[in-house]
């Protein structure tokens, strides 16, 4: 899902007197910051655990504004206790930091609950290409019985696969194999 | 308890119930860390735990703010003694063999299941929004122990043996659990949790289904039950998991270089 007013990725160090960071791309700090900086900026946070999307992808980010003179960012948790929530925190903060953003502020906002309808297309596209399967499905959809949904294997695309587990490596993924290629996969549960 | 509680000490009771239970139950799926007997197990069983200390880690918070005496989340989860945890006797019970584990996984899963699913509705925000976080957790955790309690009891002649057997003995454990007293009375009445009635026919609903399905005979209707908990009666393995789980911070208060 394209953000509106996200601007393109700018090069690294291009006119920039300073070298802000290795990581996060420097912000040119002759403008006042706007909010499409800041998402920007999110952009290239990533997800410990699955270093292959950032938060933003994830949709763990729900909301960017300034109030009161400060940048005010909504972030919901994946899982009540995931290890990774405060170390994604802390990694959006200094992101903020390094891009010279010193009011910003990080607000834990767990209604309404994260979900993995939240995840964008761009996010789908690299959880796959990083080898785990995208959720399948509306979580909405899913009742306590549960349906079992057909899950794609991620290596070579066979819809010939099985559950080994309900969870796996962390706690937003099952473990899959598929009967085709014989590999394993992790799966990102459908919540 | 006496007759003149208000609903926020009523409140403030309820909230350590749910982080306790919460808490220990993940305590006790952690001492099989390493020990489970399947990877795939010891993964679902680490993962489930990380769930509840999660959900205990934000009733804890809100519990502290209430209480307003200065402790924090964690001197409540670590320098509490036994007689003020408020857990069920179910969820401190030892893991046993994996019919146990996965037992008193399922009883506790579904009483947790309706109570979280009550509790998103509830008009304290914070209670809402806290368990409509908890809730796509704990369906979780339900489907998955309620399969393993099919599969033992219709599965071979020893694991139903073994299933029937952990049924049996985690019955007495259940009523205190699924029954409300007054501190569930007044929340009721003010909109917040199950409706106290409709839980315990939830539950037993549920629970009958799940133990036809898995071939399992019910325990009598009548069956003596254990209480005291919700007053801070347990049984004596809490006091061992508290030694277990509370030795560092009491030993090193506010440690915070590990």
């Amino acid at each position: 899902m394209p953000r509106p007013g996200k601007p393109e990725p700018r090069s690294l160090l291009e006119d920039q007197p300073v070298i802000a960071s290795d990581r996060i791309p420097a912000r040119d700090r002759s403008k006042p910051v706007t909010e499409a900086d800041v998402w920007a900026l999110l952009d290239e946070v990533k997800d410990p655990e699955v270093p292959a999307v950032s938060v933003v992808e994830l949709g763990m980010v729900r909301r960017i504004a300034e109030e009161g003179g400060e940048w005010v960012v909504d972030v919901t948790p994946t899982y009540s206790g995931c290890p990774a929530t405060e170390m994604i925190e802390d990694s959006i903060e200094e992101a903020l930091q390094l891009a010279g953003i010193r009011n910003g502020r990080i607000r834990r906002v767990l209604t309404p609950a994260w979900t993995t309808d939240w995840i964008t297309e761009e996010g789908r596209r690299k959880l796959q290409e990083f080898g785990i399967a995208p959720p399948v499905g509306s979580s909405s959809k899913l009742t306590l019985k549960g349906v079992e949904e057909v899950i794609t294997c991620p290596h070579c695309g066979s819809d010939h696969t099985e559950r080994v587990s309900e969870f796996g490596s962390t706690a937003c993924k099952a473990l899959y194999r598929c009967l085709d290629c014989r590999e394993p996969f992790d799966y990102f549960k459908c919540i | 308890m006496s007759k003149t509680m208000t609903q926020q000490e009523a409140l403030q009771e309820y909230l350590l119930r749910l982080a306790d239970s919460d808490m220990i139950l993940g305590q006790r799926l952690c001492e099989l860390c390493g020990k489970a007997p399947a990877l795939e197990e010891e993964m679902a069983l680490m993962n489930v735990a990380l769930d509840l200390v999660g959900q205990a880690r934000n009733w804890y918070e809100y519990a502290a703010e209430l209480i307003d005496d200065g402790r924090s989340a964690d001197e409540l989860a670590f320098r509490r003694d036994a007689h003020d945890y408020r857990n069920a006797l179910m969820v401190e019970q030892p893991n046993g063999d994996y019919a146990v584990t996965m037992g008193r996984q399922f009883f506790f899963d579904a009483w947790h299941y309706f109570t979280i699913a009550a509790l998103t509705k509830a008009p304290d925000e914070r209670i809402a929004s806290i368990a409509a976080k908890a809730a796509k957790e704990v369906q979780y955790h339900l489907r998955r122990s309620s399969e393993w309690v099919k599969r033992f009891g219709d599965g071979t002649e020893e694991s139903h043996q073994r299933m029937q057997t952990a049924v049996d003995d985690l019955w007495r454990f259940t009523g205190e659990m699924i029954e409300a007293d007054e501190v569930e009375q007044t929340l009721f009445k003010a909109g917040i949790g199950p409706d106290p009635e409709q839980l315990v026919a939830d539950w037993k609903g549920l629970v009958n289904e799940v133990l036809a399905e898995a071939t399992l005979t019910p325990p009598p209707e009548d069956a003596w039950m254990y209480r005291g908990a919700k007053v801070g009666h347990h049984t004596e393995h809490l006091g061992f998991i508290l030694a277990e789980m509370q030795f560092l911070q009491r030993a090193y208060p506010d440690a915070k270089t590990w």
